[in-house]
């Protein structure tokens, strides 16, 4: 009987350390997958808006992932309607569509129709108006809008500047 | 201690540390096999040796991939394609095993579930054999990853996406998994992490667990009858092998086994010398480019059914359909409500469902590889909520199912 309960007594004690080395090691694990501080610190972008043409869309690379950079065209830009105008950006009088070129339904890259003005996703069969609104499911939102500052006639990826906020509140990205 | 003495021969002497006579028997001269089967149960055998091509081939591709961003595509492409001699053969062989080795486990279950091997006290066997299967899918998905071509790269990217929930969001997640925004170093060496050590540690448990599984039950036979083990193999031992109803596992059950092995390895050694493109798609002989997806992403063959469950659905439906068909088969022991354990061709309407059952799939498997234009989007569609459908319907059917 006594022999019992101290072994019952060892039990739970060795119960109890390892409980709290089970925890204490499935933290470190999970903590040893995240994203490293290098990759982290790496997710800064600039991009000069000068540069783009009117009507075609070019790719930049902000942490890793393609971001869609659109200029309109003055017709384009006279046919926004108030969603519309509420995901667009406005530098120095020019209208620009800066997406992250991802569909929000899985992630492939979406590919421009400089005549018809949309995007098509060719993995299911998505489809999004030239200010990366959503016309046709299975896409369940607009694309997504990066982190981005004006700062003149520059852009910075990855920063959080007043026109970006108050689309965030807005809800018009995530 | 044990008592010890002087061994008469080599056989003695590990006799009497290792009880290999006794061993032997359990594991083969008097593990008992029923006699009334067919072909299709030496689909156990031919997935065990497609393990064991894969492990080797495997062994030698490992020694020449380089888990690295900028060097992977090419230590498979040129290393092992062009340089090693016979690094040709090691990848085909593991590339055509890859994709066999889901033909077999497709026709494995099959046959299991035609002729109700996973109930009665075989439901453990069953359960093993699916987890074992979502293993060889975890195990294939991390191994399509390593190439480092666009479809490794678009595949780890869409797969990944999964995990972000739909609408939940869960972005945090999804990066936690990749380690990085998108998939990149960090994910290429997890992934190749748990392809050759983790997911390989897991599928090797669960196969010790299927065989145990086995053992109490025994092997279903080709009428489901109950076999009374023990007075059929004392039948036998007796000397009467004609009125026995089982035969020994080896060498008498293996032989036939590894003659239908001796067939498949023709097979797929035909595939592997003369017709192994269909193992490697050709877009993924393009290197990783996370700026350009492939115009048209398609799982490999043995994903298409669940994924074309995945896609005719907005995201939210279309994922909780997919999760439903990724765990739903696991289930099959406890929403069979029947109690007869034999072939589904005398089981009343049990035998239309298992028939539905495989077309569908069949169907949800070609119209995942089109394009998605109609009318393969609404047939793809139909053949998705008709998989649902049979689910719901199957605890009801079986429930007023006749008692044979």
């Amino acid at each position: 009987m006594k022999n019992n309960s101290r072994r019952g007594f060892m039990g739970k004690a060795f119960g109890a350390v390892g409980a709290v080395g089970a925890v204490a090691s499935l933290y470190a694990m999970k903590k040893s997958w995240d994203p490293l501080p290098s990759v982290k610190a790496a997710g800064f972008t600039t991009l000069d808006m000068s540069n783009y043409n009117e009507n075609e869309v070019i790719t930049e690379k902000w942490r890793g992932k393609p971001i869609f950079v659109l200029k309109y065209t003055s017709e384009m830009a006279a046919s926004l309607d108030e969603k519309q105008k509420e995901r667009t950006i406005v530098i120095n009088g020019s209208h620009y569509m800066v997406n992250l070129g991802l569909c929000t339904h899985l992630g492939c890259i979406p590919s421009y129709d400089k005549n018809d003005k949309s995007f098509l996703c060719a993995c299911h069969g998505g489809m999004y108006d030239f200010t990366g609104a959503v016309t046709k499911a299975p896409p369940p939102r607009g694309l997504d809008i990066p982190p981005f500052k004006i700062q003149g006639n520059t852009l910075v990826l990855g920063e959080e500047g007043p026109e970006y906020k108050s689309m965030k509140e807005n809800g018009i990205t995530l | 201690m044990a008592h010890f003495t002087k061994a008469t021969s080599i056989k003695d002497w590990l006799n009497q540390r290792l009880a290999i006579d006794k061993v032997e028997k359990v594991m083969a001269s008097e593990y008992w096999i029923p006699k009334n089967i067919n072909f299709l149960w030496a689909m156990g055998m031919v997935l065990v040796i497609t393990f064991a091509l894969l492990l080797v081939s495997g062994i030698f591709l490992l020694m020449y991939y380089q888990p690295n961003v900028d060097t992977a595509f090419d230590s498979v492409n040129y290393t092992i394609m062009r340089e090693v001699d016979f690094g040709w053969l090691w990848r085909h062989v593991h590339g055509v095993a890859a994709s066999v080795v889901f033909l077999i486990i497709y026709i494995h279950m099959f046959t299991a579930i035609y002729y109700g091997s996973y109930k009665k006290g075989r439901e453990m066997i069953w359960i093993s054999g699916m987890l074992l299967f979502i293993a060889f899918s975890a195990e294939a998905f991390s191994g399509y990853m390593l190439p480092w071509g666009q479809m490794s790269y678009w595949a780890g990217m869409v797969i990944t996406n999964l995990f972000s929930g739909g609408s939940l969001h869960a972005d945090g997640l999804v990066e936690w998994i990749r380690g990085d925004y998108v998939p990149a170093q960090a994910f290429l060496n997890r992934f190749f992490m748990l392809h050759v050590l983790l997911v390989p540690l897991a599928i090797i448990g669960l196969i010790g667990l299927h065989f145990g599984a086995l053992r109490i039950p025994h092997v279903n036979n080709q009428d489901g009858e109950e076999i009374d083990f023990e007075a059929e193999s004392k039948k036998y031992l007796a000397g009467d092998k004609t009125g026995s109803k089982v035969i020994r596992f080896a060498n008498d059950f293996m032989s036939k086994d590894m003659m239908v092995v001796g067939f498949y390895l023709i097979f797929f050694f035909y595939l592997v010398f003369y017709h192994y493109g269909f193992a490697m798609d050709p877009v993924n002989f393009d290197p990783a480019d996370g700026l350009k997806t492939p115009e048209h992403i398609y799982p490999e063959w043995y994903f298409l059914w669940s994924y074309e469950i995945l896609r005719p659905f907005s995201t939210d439906i279309g994922l909780m359909a997919f999760a439903f068909a990724q765990v739903i088969f696991l289930a099959l022991p406890f929403l069979d409500r029947s109690d007869n354990a034999i072939p589904a061709s005398r089981r009343g309407l049990f035998k239309f469902w298992f028939w539905a059952m495989l077309i569908d799939m069949i169907t949800l498997t070609a119209m995942g590889k089109v394009p998605p234009i109609e009318p393969f989007g609404t047939i793809g569609l139909i053949a998705a909520l008709t998989f649902i459908g049979l689910w719901i319907a199957l605890p009801i059917i079986t429930y007023y199912e006749k008692k044979a």
